[in-house]
């Protein structure tokens, strides 16, 4: 069988270095890029984001990120989005007073967590569902999560002709969505690429969906 | 459930090769620091910290070379330190596969140094470390020293770690200068004294040499244990240590 493609959306977010490599150990072949025809053309879509909030939404507006990720979407063609990469797919996020407006894929609003010690910094459990497909296999390993800031509550119900989405959650002072399986969209709080052999394999449950 | 507490090999790095030093005098080769970071990621290490030790303009080369080789085969996360000293060698850092930045002298020289890190890059990327040596003159008792320990800069450790928090770092790297090297344990009263002050991560720093000297400073109030001597030498693994720290109660992955 064909490797799978997947394009690591390249618009200035950081360190992507790991997130390619990451796939490629599970299985993909990956290519690094802006380009728009290049990202349509992939199997798959991975949305990295590292920093704030609105330091993503600039970087990704510079990129005409949410058109690109948007018109994937409309096709059907997965995406996975990873830490802020995750959380710009919400409506909006408030980072120290700062309110700013995501992609809007998703209602909710990501918001500071209440724990006695930010950033939430390290490997932790997560409740996935029975049928969840990412975590196939994962059920009792540990994610690595840093981030400061998160979605508290899951409130889209979609209609019943559609898939229910499959929200895992992990707790960090505050119980907050830890990943989310909703049709082509998919996306992790914690950073596969960084969470060792359990995180490859993620990657891999996800390769085998495209 | 909580987050577990992260064990993390640290590898001084110079010329490219891992040394290893008594109070960061009389470096000896402990061996190739790529081949000794795949070999912790295998026995179960929750992050890695590079520590360029001396710096010069071509070692900071060759760390790039090592830190993009290591990002390609170990997939947890990398702290690289030393000698950082502009938001340019933080992204250069980042862009050669680093996850997290450690700053020390330079941002005791400039502290804005913090706030422009976690600005551009975020919180999550900057880590304060901190030589710390017990000290008369200074109100806790601690001073925060530069150059390995050998100058004092007369700054309380305890109001230094306040300021940085403040201004953006996102968690403490705690180096006991006066354990470091000793491999007599971990500084417990610095380690409680930071957890009580800080609301990021305290990742506990120098003196361990025993397995039985890891639990202590997690019930003092570290996230995170880090040592370096210990795990070159081959005589405890990270798997000991989790072990021993589960025997203790300790959470680890």
């Amino acid at each position: 069988m064909a490797r799978p493609t997947v394009a690591v959306f390249d618009y200035g977010s950081g360190n992507v270095h790991s997130a390619v490599k990451a796939l490629e150990k599970a299985g993909a072949d990956v290519s690094l890029t802006g380009d728009r025809k290049a990202i349509q053309a992939a199997d798959g879509l991975l949305v990295p984001g590292v920093g704030a909030f609105a330091a993503v939404m600039d970087a990704l507006d510079g990129a005409r990120g949410g058109e690109v990720i948007e018109r994937r979407l409309a096709g059907g063609r997965p995406v996975l989005g990873i830490c802020v990469g995750m959380q710009i797919m919400f409506e909006r996020g408030i980072e120290r007073g700062v309110e700013r407006e995501g992609l809007g894929e998703w209602p909710g609003t990501v918001r500071e967590l209440d724990a006695p010690v930010l950033p939430h910094m390290g490997w932790n459990t997560v409740e996935a569902p029975e049928d969840s497909v990412l975590f196939e296999g994962l059920r009792d390993e540990r994610f690595y999560f840093v981030h400061s800031y998160g979605a508290t509550e899951w409130t889209l119900d979609p209609m019943p002709q559609f898939a229910k989405p499959k929200v895992t959650w992990a707790t960090h002072g505050t119980r907050f969505v830890a990943a989310a399986e909703n049709g082509p969209l998919s996306a992790t709080q914690f950073h596969p690429e960084k969470s060792g052999e359990a995180g490859i394999r993620l990657l891999s449950n996800w390769l085998r969906t495209l | 459930m909580s987050v577990a507490t992260r064990v993390i090999p640290c590898l001084d790095v110079a010329a490219g090769r891992v040394v290893k030093g008594v109070n960061f005098q009389g470096l000896r080769d402990q061996g190739d620091p790529v081949e000794l970071a795949r070999r912790y990621y295998e026995q179960g290490a929750d992050e890695v910290t590079f520590l360029d030790v001396t710096a010069t303009v071509d070692d900071r080369a060759t760390m790039y070379d090592v830190v993009t080789a290591t990002a390609e085969q170990v997939f947890i996360p990398l702290t690289v330190g030393g000698g950082v000293r502009s938001t340019e060698d933080v992204a250069r850092l980042l862009g050669s596969g680093a996850d997290k930045i450690g700053v020390n002298s330079a941002a005791i020289a400039r502290p804005a140094l913090i706030d422009e890190i976690a600005d551009r890059f975020g919180a999550q990327v900057c880590v304060l470390s901190l030589d710390v040596k017990r000290a008369s003159g200074t109100a806790s008792g601690f001073v925060v020293t530069t150059h390995g320990g050998r100058t004092a800069t007369g700054i309380d450790a305890l109001d230094w770690a306040r300021e940085a928090i403040e201004r953006g770092a996102g968690e403490l790297l705690v180096n006991s200068i006066d354990a470091d090297g000793t491999r007599q344990g971990f500084d417990l009263e610095l380690v409680g004294l930071m957890r009580e002050l800080s609301t990021v991560p305290v990742i506990a720093s120098g003196g361990a040499g025993a397995i039985e000297h890891f639990a202590p400073a997690i019930h003092a109030g570290a996230d995170a244990v880090l040592a370096a001597s210990v795990f070159h030498s081959g005589e405890i693994t990270v798997g000991d240590i989790k072990h021993a720290l589960q025997a203790e109660g300790v959470t680890t992955r």
